[in-house]
């Protein structure tokens, strides 16, 4: 029997159409928009000014708290002006325009070679600080900046470093295809990693719906000593952090903590070949594997895009928008979110772009809660997401918070399996945010 | 005959001490209140709204009792009628407030806002505010969900089904501000009624600049500063491309609302304007002539 979290979970059709797609270079664009806020923390600021000439791998803005994280020029050419643009979060914000001169020069210290290189010469302390200069962020999605959470608080103790080859959520394929093709470099990563944190010891969790990843995998880790390939039951959200630890070594996270409290770190395998660049090869996080999926997409495959590359120039790159779209997600189907436009620039975030057909996109009319308690069977964190829809509905955020609402890790496994359609996730967001902003002005 | 004369001794006796008992307990215990507060909250209009910052009218009385300076209490609701009664009974000064009314500052109808998407979430504009900037590329204005309409306890708001947007009806409005707390877009405010409940203000709260601006929305301020160089009386600030009017200092000349050439600014119950029909035309030529000047003079800001 597989292992798999203990709680909850859901199985939505996987539909990894793109599986098994070589990772195509995508040409740079003419043009590119950086969001200086592309992680979680607070927004980066810019180093550059308008008409400063930039290369690939330049630092344009630069970290500004603890808890933020550099941001580095993906193209070479000229800072055209630095202003607000649509992103995905629906909202303008400000990004740095770059206008590309085509030259594609690359900064002299980066190492373009395509050797592999083993040997880890760098220090613990040294490759945090190299990873923090990088501006690498978790590249699973939630795009916590990596330095910190390599960073073990004093008091705490890591004793396993635990790779994030999941990739839980349906259509995405570009972990699987990652791990298919750069395996040797999550490796070195993956010791890379190991070296920072201390600990010996190293499992990639992986769905059994890649066995040619996990047999690809479990190859490599033979000559790598201490990292193991831990196969898992095809089980939504896997790829959340508390439930990946849960599924690989049996620990549970308690309500409110970080994974660091039961000695583990987890990290995605995307971000652990950008661990690898980095350190390795000097080359700071500035482009990433993103899936351009959908049932009615000519040709889905996984693209290495330049950050600030417009989502339209991934869609043309596999065939074009099909005339019946309906809805376009940036993310996969679960927790992604829908874009308002094409313009939209790929972030570190930006792990795919699915594009759904118009009779898949629509939302069903939402009816009364029948008290099936579905949702509570499928929560992986052990809430009753019924009864929280229904406090933050009414505003009782007194006992939303009773309720344990913070644990939420929004995954929508609640959402997905109501017979009833009902939005409850949408509410539950809604009482997260206004739980988290009553709790932060209390500890003021 | 000797048991019931005791029993009467008896209980009388045991009559007396519950009476002497009680006395003292009264006397330690004793809560003194303030026969005012009653008499206040016999005035006050009994909504329980809040629009004070009180949780109710009587904390809003007990406050009106206890406070040395009650110049920063009013209520809405009640408004001057009911502040001076009030102040009379607590024998206090009160401070002098202009009523005013709620004012919904979006004018993105269908017409003038075209819609670029289709939001299908949760009937609510505090959850769709958190998820994108709205179904049209103005990402300030309302979302027309109708938040503030759920919000109000005096039946003073509807949704327009043509327009998509929440509107006031004055005679029921009390300016208790639910709505302006309940909007996450920040597009109500309260402002002064006016006299003749005449008032003038910008209807648009989009912070784009001027191209963008336009461009999701017909008849949104691009910050052109034209009314606040027309403006007399320095009631008009621009500020992230958006004027605001400032109620108090406005004298309701209307020279802003000529020369407004996306016609952002709104004038509430004034007369008709007869005499001169080709006045209003001119200027609104001579602003698409300065069309291009006006993007001239937004260039800069850039940078």
């Amino acid at each position: 029997m597989l292992k798999t979290f203990s709680l909850g979970g859901v199985h939505p059709a996987e539909n990894k159409i793109s599986a098994g797609k070589k990772i195509e270079v995508l040409p740079t664009p003419a043009q590119v928009s950086v969001p200086i806020s592309q992680h979680i923390g607070a927004p980066s600021t810019p180093v550059v000014k308008k008409g400063d000439s930039v290369k690939v791998g330049q630092l344009i803005a630069k970290s500004s708290g603890f808890v933020s994280a550099n941001i580095h020029s993906p193209v070479s050419g000229t800072v055209f002006k630095i202003d607000n643009v649509l992103d995905a979060s629906g909202y303008k914000r400000p990004a740095i325009i770059i206008k590309v001169d085509g030259d594609d020069e690359w900064d002299e210290s980066i190492d373009r070679s395509p050797e592999l290189k083993k040997d880890i010469d760098l220090s613990p302390e040294e490759i945090i600080k190299k990873v923090g200069e990088a501006g690498i962020v978790g590249l699973g999605g939630a795009t916590f900046p990596s330095h910190v959470k390599l960073s073990v608080p004093p008091g705490k103790k890591c004793d396993v470093l635990i790779l994030n080859g999941v990739e839980c959520e349906p259509y995405l394929t570009s972990d699987h295809q990652l791990m298919m093709e750069k395996g040797e470099e999550i490796m070195v990563g993956a010791k890379i990693l190991m070296k920072a944190l201390k600990v010996d010891k190293c499992i990639i969790g992986i769905e059994n719906n890649k066995p040619d990843a996990i047999e690809h995998m479990n190859k490599l880790a033979q000559e790598y000593e201490g990292i193991t390939v831990q196969p898992l039951k095809v089980q939504y959200p896997q790829g959340g952090e508390k439930q990946l630890i849960d599924a690989c070594i049996g620990r549970q996270v308690p309500s409110g903590k970080l994974p660091i409290e039961v000695g583990a770190v987890v990290q995605n395998v995307g971000t652990t070949f950008a661990v690898y660049e980095a350190v390795q090869k000097n080359k700071p996080l500035f482009e990433r594997v993103v899936t351009v999926t959908g049932k009615s997409v000519k040709s889905p495959g996984n693209f290495l895009a330049r950050v600030g590359t417009p989502i339209n120039d991934l869609i043309e790159a596999a065939g074009g928008l099909p005339e019946d779209t309906g809805k376009i997600i940036g993310g996969g189907p679960m927790m992604g979110k829908a874009l308002v436009s094409t313009d939209v620039p790929v972030t570190k975030g930006s792990s795919g772009v699915l594009i759904m057909p118009d009779e898949m996109a629509h939302r069903k009319q939402a009816q009364p809660c029948i008290r099936c308690s579905k949702c509570v069977s499928v929560c992986p964190m052990g809430l009753s997401p019924y009864l929280l829809m229904t406090l933050s509905e009414k505003g009782i955020w007194d006992r939303t918070e009773e309720e344990q609402v913070m644990d939420c890790i929004e995954c929508g496994s609640c959402s997905f399996t109501c017979p009833s359609n009902r939005p409850l996730l949408d509410y539950i967001r809604l009482g997260k945010g206004t739980v988290g902003q009553i709790i932060r002005s209390r500890n003021k | 005959m000797n048991v019931v004369l005791i029993t009467i001794i008896t209980l009388s006796a045991l009559g007396a001490l519950a009476a002497v008992i009680l006395y003292f307990v009264a006397q330690k215990f004793k809560v003194y209140e303030d026969p005012r507060i009653d008499q206040v909250e016999e005035v006050l209009p009994a909504a329980n709204c809040g629009g004070c910052g009180y949780p109710g009218c009587r904390a809003f009385a007990e406050a009106m009792v206890s406070s040395d300076d009650i110049s920063n209490l009013y209520c809405p609701v009640g408004g001057a009628e009911v502040m001076s009664k009030a102040a009379e009974i607590v024998g206090k000064a009160v401070a002098e407030a202009a009523p005013q009314v709620a004012v919904v500052r979006c004018n993105g109808t269908c017409e003038n806002r075209p819609r670029t998407n289709k939001y299908e979430g949760a009937e609510s504009c505090t959850i769709a505010a958190t998820l994108y900037g709205g179904e049209t590329g103005c990402s300030y204005g309302c979302l027309g969900l109708g938040e503030c309409v759920d919000a109000c306890n005096f039946d003073a708001m509807y949704m327009d089904p043509v327009t998509g947007l929440p509107v006031v009806i004055e005679e029921n409005c009390v300016a208790c501000g639910a709505c302006v707390e309940a909007c996450p877009k920040d597009i109500i405010e309260l402002r002064n009624i006016g006299p003749k409940s005449r008032r003038i203000y910008v209807s648009c709260v989009n912070k784009d600049r001027g191209g963008p601006a336009r461009k999701a929305c017909s008849v949104a301020c691009i910050g052109c500063g034209k009314c606040e160089q027309v403006c007399a009386f320095d009631a008009i600030t621009i500020k992230d491309n958006l004027a605001y009017i400032d109620y108090e200092k406005c004298k309701l000349c209307r020279k802003c609302v000529e020369v407004c050439p996306t016609d952002a600014i709104h004038e509430i119950n004034f007369p008709v304007r007869k005499p001169k029909p080709a006045a209003p035309k001119k200027p609104a030529e001579s602003t698409e002539k300065n069309a291009p000047e006006v993007k001239g003079n937004d260039k800069p800001e850039e940078k």
